[in-house]
């Protein structure tokens, strides 16, 4: 006779014997269900920091992720109908080489360290920055910010703005490129809670 | 190795190369093969992550003359 005690030893046994494979296995079909997402926050309004959200937004997409950006502060800039006017400046930026896209190897390999009072002083330097790179990132065959949009656009990249600081810098939605929800920091937070990748860029 | 359609990616940079190639399959048939040439070095470890997360089978990747070819299958 099998006494309650052991019929109950022998249950835990085999139950510590199943469960551990039993459970990777079911966690392991659950992941291989469960559809990536990722929810980025993007709050920079410059023509350098402005790629990062899209090249992300978009591969994750090609990967068949579910992806969500959330514009808020200058990231508004990364919506505004015409995205050409983005800049770039490389004052106060120690991290950004100041390399020529032309000339010669010798010369586009020159690194131009030009003081920050100098940048400061000269006008429309931004500007001259900013073409310079643009000519460095066709050079490149690096994508421009606006075809990566639409490219992420196209993949079903969900876009959401932050109403409040549209109101904040005086836009109007009609600033804005279409097929955007205007919302609050209380519906973004849930979609970021529900993402496998969180990024604040 | 026979393909179905193919992929001009060079002078591309990251992430045109896996943009372009996840339209073209988009607009293939399951069982068809895509054959990509690109001259962007992290193409190869990208294409290879690329075909892992969705199931699009990377049939072979090689390099010749600075060049990368890859063939992929639609799931």
């Amino acid at each position: 006779m099998t006494t309650p005690a052991e019929i109950d030893e022998l249950v835990n046994k085999r139950l510590d014997e199943l469960l551990p494979q039993k459970l990777e296995a079911l966690l392991q079909a659950r992941a291989e269900a469960k559809t990536p997402s990722m929810a980025i926050i993007a709050t920079k309004g410059t023509l350098d920091w402005a790629y990062p959200p899209f090249i992300l937004a978009s591969t994750a997409a090609a990967l068949g992720w579910d992806v969500t950006i959330f514009y808020t502060f200058y990231g508004l800039n990364l919506v505004k109908k015409d995205v050409s006017d983005l800049k770039v400046s490389p004052l106060g930026n120690p991290g950004m080489p100041m390399k020529m896209p032309f000339g010669p190897d010798w010369f586009k390999s020159i690194n131009w360290n030009i003081p920050n009072i100098v940048q400061a002083g000269i006008p429309g330097f931004e500007t001259l920055a900013t073409s310079l790179m643009q000519q460095t990132i066709k050079n490149n065959g690096v994508a421009t910010i606006a075809e990566l949009r639409e490219l992420a656009q196209e993949a079903g990249v969900k876009f959401v703005v932050c109403q409040m600081t549209v109101e904040l810098f005086g836009f109007s939605h009609d600033d804005f490129i279409d097929g955007m929800d205007y919302v609050g920091a209380a519906s973004f937070l849930p979609v970021a809670q529900q993402a496998d990748v969180t990024l604040f860029i | 190795m026979n393909f179905d359609k193919e992929l001009d990616a060079r002078g591309l940079n990251c992430p045109l190369p896996i943009l372009r190639a996840k339209k073209a399959l988009n607009e293939m048939t399951s069982g068809q093969v895509l054959h990509i040439v690109s001259t962007d070095p992290g193409s190869v470890k990208d294409f290879a992550a690329f075909s892992k997360q969705t199931g699009n089978e990377l049939l072979s990747s090689a390099e010749n003359n600075k060049e990368f070819e890859f063939y992929i299958k639609r799931k």
